[in-house]
C-alpha cells in the first residue's frame, strides 16, 4: 500500500505544479502511514527527479519510452495505471492540469477508483472516512467531498499548497517499463506546438499574474503590462473582452470559460471585474485592482487597489518593483 | 456522421451562490438555469459540422430531470434533430458517464462531443470516463475540430502550448474557446424545436463513488485597501512587506 505521485515533466524539468503535487502526496503518504513513490512523465532527467526527494519522495518510477516525451493520453493512462498497480497504490496524486485531468478521468475508471478533481487541501481521514476539500461553483464556493471505495485519485489544484525543499535529501530513481506498444500510442500528437509566454512563464502554472482588460484600450498599450510582469517574473492574463477582440490571444483568457487561475498574486489593470472574470481568479491569495472608476465592481473582491489611470499607475508600480529588485 | 452532444444544465453565469441550510445543496430557489457554456461550443461545433456534412445528424443527450427541458429544447432550437434525456439527477461525474456510456454504447454515434468541465461541479471528468467505459480516445480539451471523412484533426491545449491530433471516429472530444462562437436560437428554430423529438429513458442502476458532505461559501475578503494613485509604488512595498507575494 502507497501513495503514487504523477509528476509531469517538461525538457527535463519537473513542472513547478508538480513539485506541489510531490509534497501532497509525501505530506498524505505520512498523514497514511506509509511511503510516496512517484510515477514520471514527459521528458526528464535523472537528476532532476532524484531531487524530488526535496518534496518528500522516495522512489521515482521512470520509463524511458521516448513517445512519452509529449503527452499521450492512452499510454499515460496506461504507464500510470501500470505502476498503480506493481506499487499496490490504494491514493494516486496528481496535478489539476490539462493532463492530470485528462488522465485521472481515465484512470478512474480503469482502476475503479473514486476521483476528485480541483482539491485544495489534505484530505480528512479520520473515522475511517476519506473526504477532500475541492472548489466548485467556478471558485464561487468549496464542497468537502467523500471519496468511497478502496481506491482514490485526487487531482490537486495549482497553487494550493507550497512545495517543500528540504536540501539534501535525494529520491531513488528505478528504471520502470509499461510495456507500452504501438497501440497504445494511436492518439500520439502529430505535432507539438509551444505558444509564446511573455516573460517565459506559463499562466496556469504562475504564481503572479499581471491581467488587463478593456481600460487598456488597445494592444499597443500591453507592454506596460508587460513591462510590471517582468519586472515581477510574473505572467500575462487578459480579460474576455480582450480576447474576444484579438488583443490578446485566446490562452491569456482569465475566467469563467477561460482559464482559472488561483495565483499568489492577480493584479488587475483596467478591469472591471463581471461576476465571470471574478470567477476565474476569485481563489487568487491577493487581490489588487486598478481602475480609473471608483464604483468598478472588482473593488468589493480586491484586497489592495488602486483608483486611477492605468497609463500612469503602471509606470510608477513597474518603477517600483525595480527600485525593489 | 452521427453526433451525440452532451449538456448539462447550470445555473446561469451570474448566479449568486448559496446553499440550503444544511449546506448539503445548491439553493436553486429562484436561479436561472442555462445549457452549460462549455457545451455550447460542443453544440454549436457539431451543428456547424453537420451541416458541412450532408446527411449527418446531431443528438443532444441530458442526464437530469423534467426540470431540465426547456434547455434541452433550446439546443434543438439552436439546431439539434432529436433529444435523449435519462431521467436522474446528476450524482456526480461517474454515474452522469455511466449514464452517457450506456446510451452511446448502441448508438452508432461518431463523434460525441461536450465541454470540457460544467461551471457548477467543475470535475473535468466525464469526457474521460466516457471515453474509458466505451473504449476510445477522449481529446480533452480541445481548441478545434475538423472533419475529412471519418478523420478528425483537433488541436488539443496543454499548458504552454497545443498538440495536434489525428483520430478515426469514433471518439469523446471535450470542447473549450477558441472552438467556434456559440449560436443563440432564432425564431424558426424555436418554432421548429416544439416539434423534434425529445426520448425520455431510465437510468442504469449504477452507485455514485463520490458525495458531497457540505458545501461552504469563501471567507469574506477584508474590504479593499485603498493606496493614493499620486503614490503607486507604496503598494509594492504593501506587497512585499504586508502581504508578503512578492
Amino acid at each position: 500500500m502507497s501513495v503514487l505521485v504523477v509528476v509531469e515533466c517538461d525538457k527535463g524539468e519537473v513542472k513547478k505544479s508538480s513539485l506541489e503535487v510531490a509534497t501532497y502526496g509525501a505530506q498524505l503518504a505520512a498523514q497514511l502511514g506509509t511511503t510516496a513513490t512517484a510515477i514520471a512523465v514527459g521528458e526528464a532527467t535523472e537528476a532532476n527527479l532524484a531531487q524530488l526527494g526535496e518534496q518528500g519522495i522516495a522512489k521515482v518510477l521512470y520509463d524511458k519510452e521516448p513517445r512519452l516525451k509529449d503527452f499521450v493520453n492512452n499510454a499515460y493512462t496506461k504507464l500510470i495505471a501500470t505502476a498503480a498497480q506493481q506499487e499496490d497504490a490504494k491514493v494516486i496524486v496528481l496535478a489539476n492540469s490539462n493532463i492530470g485531468a485528462a488522465v485521472g478521468s481515465r484512470l478512474s475508471v480503469r482502476l475503479q477508483a473514486s476521483l476528485a478533481t480541483n482539491v485544495v487541501e489534505l484530505p480528512h481521514t479520520e473515522g475511517g472516512q476519506f473526504v477532500v476539500k475541492r472548489g466548485a461553483f467556478s471558485g464561487k464556493a468549496f464542497s468537502d467531498v467523500v471519496l468511497s471505495g478502496e481506491r482514490k485519485i485526487i487531482a490537486v489544484k495549482k497553487n494550493s499548497l507550497e512545495a517543500k525543499h528540504e536540501a539534501g535529501q535525494t529520491a531513488t530513481v528505478a528504471d520502470f517499463s509499461a510495456q507500452l506498444t504501438d497501440a497504445d500510442f494511436a492518439d500520439a500528437p502529430k505535432q507539438v506546438v509551444m505558444q509564446d509566454q511573455a516573460g517565459g512563464v506559463l499562466l496556469p502554472e504562475a504564481a503572479l499574474v499581471v491581467s488587463g482588460g478593456r481600460g487598456m484600450k488597445g494592444p499597443e498599450n500591453w507592454n506596460l503590462i508587460e513591462d510590471l510582469a517582468k519586472a515581477l517574473g510574473a505572467a500575462t492574463a487578459c480579460s474576455k473582452p480582450v480576447s474576444d477582440v484579438d488583443w490578446r490571444p485566446h490562452h491569456e483568457h482569465v475566467g469563467q470559460t477561460g482559464i482559472t487561475v488561483s495565483p499568489n498574486l492577480y493584479i488587475a489593470c483596467g478591469i472591471s471585474g463581471a461576476i465571470q472574470h471574478l470567477a476565474g481568479v476569485n481563489s487568487s491569495k491577493v487581490i489588487v485592482v486598478i481602475n480609473k472608476d471608483p464604483e468598478a465592481p472588482f473593488f468589493k473582491a480586491a484586497d489592495y487597489g488602486i483608483v486611477g489611470d492605468v497609463f500612469e499607475v503602471l509606470p510608477k508600480l513597474t518603477a517600483a518593483v525595480k527600485a525593489l529588485n | 456522421m452521427k453526433f451525440l452532444v452532451c449538456i448539462s444544465n447550470v445555473p446561469d453565469t451570474t448566479t449568486k451562490i448559496t446553499f440550503t441550510p444544511d449546506n448539503k445543496e445548491f439553493n436553486k430557489a429562484g436561479v436561472q438555469f442555462v445549457i452549460n457554456p462549455w457545451d455550447e461550443y460542443a453544440l454549436t461545433r457539431a451543428i456547424e459540422l453537420k451541416e458541412a456534412n450532408p446527411g449527418s445528424t446531431v443528438t443532444v443527450l441530458n442526464v437530469g430531470e423534467a426540470d431540465t427541458e426547456p434547455n434541452i429544447r433550446k439546443a434543438l432550437a439552436i439546431g439539434a434533430d432529436d433529444a435523449i434525456r435519462v431521467n436522474a439527477a446528476p450524482k456526480d461525474a461517474f454515474f452522469v458517464a455511466e449514464q452517457i456510456a450506456a446510451v452511446a454504447k448502441d448508438g452508432g454515434y461518431d463523434v460525441m462531443l461536450m465541454g470540457k468541465e460544467s461551471i457548477d461541479y467543475n470535475g473535468f471528468q466525464v469526457h474521460g470516463m466516457v471515453g474509458e467505459l466505451l473504449g476510445i480516445p477522449t481529446i480533452a480539451p480541445a481548441m478545434k475540430l475538423d472533419m475529412s471523412g471519418n478523420t478528425a484533426t483537433l488541436e488539443r491545449e496543454i499548458e504552454g502550448g497545443k498538440e495536434i491530433v489525428q483520430v478515426t471516429t469514433p471518439f469523446v472530444v471535450s470542447c473549450q474557446q477558441p472552438m467556434c462562437e456559440p449560436r443563440i436560437p432564432n425564431m424558426r428554430g424555436i418554432m421548429t424545436a416544439r416539434t423534434k423529438p425529445l426520448k425520455v429513458v431510465p437510468p442504469t442502476a449504477d452507485a455514485p463513488r463520490t458525495q458531497v458532505q457540505a458545501y461552504a461559501l469563501p471567507p469574506k475578503k477584508q474590504g479593499v485597501k485603498l493606496i493614493d494613485a499620486e503614490n503607486a509604488g507604496e503598494l509594492i512595498k504593501l506587497l512585499r512587506n504586508e502581504a508578503k507575494v512578492i
